[in-house]
């Protein structure tokens, strides 16, 4: 086991990033090819590649059992490699490799998780084993053909040892096949001749004859030192395995094919999220100074024309970096998806449902953040989906639907929010049920005739709600609705759902695009500045007395185009003093979430600016109204509402 | 790897046993000073809608955003108009930085274990809560903070409830 000290946690962290991105790709990489059924060259090279990372990596870190794995791997593909035009069972290669890939994820977890790793790997490893000799056997099974290995060293000084070697092997063409030897290349590589004097000149190849007639034939060649020739124990593998070991010692000849891929990866450095972070907080308060200068109160009054021309260039130049910075972060959020694929594949498999996943705006970038909050939540959705949300196949044709089920996966930013939905065409929720399971677990506090058919869909989002009467593997425990729920409300996300019966459910994710930097409006309430998110900002305007209309209850609304809307006081809410408490002496500031709308009473209006989001201390836990703070151009601090907790 | 150790072991004795004293009313109260982080004059305060009354709001202490506590407050005391003299104890709890507002501080000092005691148990007092232990020094007596319950669950769970 590898010591645990910090560098070598820090390269087991490393680790666990490039194994999980391999892995991520590889499996990309062979739902692909499953989908047309065809390995092509390009993803067995691909496949090859990755599997030599990992096997590379992981023997490197001790872990003996990744490294088995993905060398038994390896060497299937190796033989594919050769054998281009070989015939293969494709789907039980895929199966072989999913397998594997699961079997590294799960160590990997574990490795996350602090354990030692304990997987078995033999029954995998035998499986691969048998895969591959079944891949050969036709081409051995006919001749009874014995592998060897030969080992020359030629005579010191003898010169031109490559040249010697070349004609060994051509000489031994007639008489066997299936020759390898390195070093591979004798003629255009120079150094071969270097490699033939150190190591010798190794040579594997299978022939008929026994081993007494092929050393006397070997032996016959001119200038040797000393000359070993032996049967390899193991039959069928043998011809790769040692070539493998050979060639580790030379691998930039292996790696030649893929240099438009390793160019490629040269450009990308992978970088920790904390240093970005720090980045992030850095600039963040650069913009701040820069407001502090360039509106310094100091300057006010002073003609400055070229120290405003100058500050002009700076606020370019960071609002530039702002960017720069902002879209470092952001990341496309196609590997969330692609994750997807699998779980659809097995599913369908088990379940017997024939599905297809559609993939629309994988392109789309969201913060680092963010996508690590919603590869659960999409998992469950997708199970949910395809577990209670689809039909087997004889129902669909019943009701003239396609047989195959489509699952529809969309992101695209709208705003400054991303939306994910999530589409399936299937049998829809049933309102009645869900409507029966809300009476008996008591969620319904309102007369049923009352609520919308939105509302009552809702309820599949509270704990422990399930319709399905039965548990499966996927599920059906009612634990998964809240926990998607949960995992995008900490995200500052919401989440909606909509179904219409036999036709299919969709299921909306709405998530803001960044945390971080925000356009706001800036308001003052008895002397306190608040900041309002321009994005949640209709219109603002002042009233006349006349307009306000008051309900019994003395609660104040607004008549806007037709339409009434409630007016919250924020010196009433926030419990502030303020001489300013008539509505026509202040600011109405109209605010929209989700087709809401209420009006906000300030003081006064200020002005527009970017604002870096800090969140509160986490000495006070989630706030009403409020979701965080941030500090002006003057060093003041601004709170900035939460315009979504004025609508509950 | 042991000289490391033993370098960690000076660090901390260079601290242990050192104490901030300020007074507060009538009485001196002390906070180990392991957990002060820096002293600041008093700024402004932004003020936070829903929060209990001893905690005055959020204040800027460069560019990072802390919770500051009126300790006279906090110790059921009347409050004091804030002068120049008042300072802002800038102290790091479990990872949770907080300002305490106090009318001033005297001085740093060293308080060896064997005159500090254990308070009395039977006192019920509401102040009893946040004090430590009391030190001896000379005649005088400094109530040394317990800055854990200061800011104590009971009340953090108050302030869920109010959110």
């Amino acid at each position: 086991m590898p010591v645990h000290s910090s560098s070598s946690e820090a390269f087991r962290e490393m680790f666990i990033f490039e194994t999980i991105q391999l892995i991520g790709k590889l499996e990309q990489i062979i739902l692909n090819s499953e989908k047309c059924n065809n390995l092509d060259t390009h993803a067995i090279d691909e496949i090859f590649r990755i599997m030599h990372t990992i096997k590379g990596s992981s023997s490197m870190m001790f872990y003996k059992h990744i490294a088995l794995v993905t060398h038994s791997v390896e060497d299937v593909f190796f033989y594919l490699r050769d054998e281009r035009e070989k015939e293969f069972d494709c789907a039980k290669l895929t199966d072989i490799v999913l397998e594997v890939i699961d079997f590294i994820k799960v160590e990997i977890t574990k490795l996350q998780d602090g354990q030692d790793l304990e997987g078995d790997p033999s029954i995998l490893i035998q499986d691969i084993h048998g895969f591959l000799e079944r891949l050969k056997n036709p081409s051995t099974a006919g001749t009874m053909l014995n592998p060897y290995e030969a080992v020359f060293n030629f005579v010191d000084g003898c010169e031109m040892e490559n040249i010697r070697a070349f004609g060994i092997i051509h000489k031994l063409k007639d008489r066997a096949e299936n020759i390898r030897h390195v070093p591979e290349d004798l003629i255009d590589d120079e150094s071969s001749i270097g490699i033939i004097r150190k190591d010798g000149f190794k040579i594997l190849f299978h022939s008929e004859g026994p081993q007494e007639e092929m050393y006397g034939f070997l032996q016959e060649t001119l200038f040797i030192k000393d000359f070993t020739l032996r049967v390899i124990e193991k039959k069928v593998i043998s011809l790769e395995e040692p070539i493998i070991d050979l060639l580790e010692k030379t691998p930039e000849k292996e790696l030649r094919p893929d240099n438009q891929i390793s160019t490629n990866k040269q450009s990308i450095i992978s970088v920790s999220v904390t240093k970005l972070d720090k980045l992030m907080d850095l600039v963040g308060e650069m913009v701040i100074s820069e407001a502090m200068v360039t509106q310094n109160p100091e300057l006010a009054d002073l003609e400055l024309d070229s120290f405003h021309k100058a500050s002009r260039q700076l606020k370019k130049i960071t609002n530039e970096l702002q960017d720069m910075v902002m879209s470092i972060r952001m990341v496309e959020i196609s590997t969330t998806f692609h994750k997807l694929n699998r779980i659809v594949r097995d599913m369908s498999r088990k379940l017997n449902k024939e599905v297809q996943l559609q993939v629309i705006g994988e392109e789309t970038e969201v913060d680092k953040n963010i996508i690590d909050h919603i590869s659960d939540p999409l998992m469950h959705l997708i199970r949910n989906a395809i577990d209670h949300g689809l039909e087997h196949a004889e129902e669909r044709k019943e009701q003239g639907k396609s047989e195959i089920g489509t699952i529809t996966l969309e992101a695209k930013n709208a705003g400054s929010e991303v939306w994910i939905t999530v589409r399936d065409d299937g049998r829809g929720l049933d309102k009645q049920k869900i409507l029966k399971r809300a009476r008996e677990n008591g969620l319904i506090v309102r007369p049923e005739s009352e609520l919308t058919d939105k509302e009552i869909y809702a309820f599949i989002f509270f704990a422990g709600f399930s319709t399905n009467e039965q548990v499966t593997e996927y599920s059906g425990r009612g634990v998964g609705m809240d926990v998607v729920t949960k995992n995008i409300e900490a995200l500052g996300g919401a989440v909606s759902v909509d179904s219409v019966q036999y036709k299919g459910t969709v299921i909306t994710i709405k998530i803001p695009l960044t945390l971080a930097i925000i356009d706001g409006m800036t308001i003052t309430v008895g002397g306190l500045k608040y900041t309002v998110p321009t994005t949640s900002i209709k219109q603002s305007f002042r009233i006349t007395p006349a307009e306000v209309i008051r309900d019994p209850n003395n609660n104040e609304m607004i008549l806007v185009r037709g339409q009434c809307h409630p007016i919250i006081r924020l010196h009433e809410l926030f419990k502030v003093q303020t001489r300013i408490t008539n509505l026509h002496e202040g600011i109405i500031m109209m605010v929209e979430n989700d087709d809401n709308i209420v009006c906000l009473f300030a003081d006064e209006l200020i002005d527009k600016q970017q604002v870096v989001v800090k969140t509160m201390p986490s000495y006070f836990k989630k706030m009403n109204g409020i979701a965080g703070c941030t500090i002006l151009g003057d060093g003041s601090i601004s709170l900035i509402l939460n315009t979504s907790d004025f609508f509950t | 790897m042991s000289e490391a150790i033993s370098e960690v072991f000076v660090e901390e004795d260079t601290l242990k046993g050192k104490f901030l004293t300020f007074p507060l009313g009538t009485e001196d109260y002390g906070i180990e000073i392991k957990f002060v982080t820096e002293i600041v004059g008093i700024q402004a305060i932004t003020p936070i809608p829903g929060i209990p009354e001893y905690i005055k709001g959020i204040i800027n202490l460069r560019g990072k955003i802390i919770p500051v506590m009126d300790v006279r407050l906090r110790f059921k005391k009347e409050p004091k108009a804030y002068n120049d003299r008042t300072c802002i104890v800038v102290i790091d709890i479990k990872e949770v930085t907080i300002g305490l507002i106090v009318d001033s501080v005297s001085e740093v000092i060293s308080i060896p274990d064997e005159n500090i005691i254990e308070p009395p148990h039977v006192n019920k007092n509401i102040n009893n809560r946040f004090i430590e232990s009391i030190a001896k020094i000379n005649s005088a007596v400094k109530l040394i903070l317990d800055c854990d319950k200061l800011l104590n669950e009971e009340d953090l769970a108050e302030l869920e409830l109010l959110s």
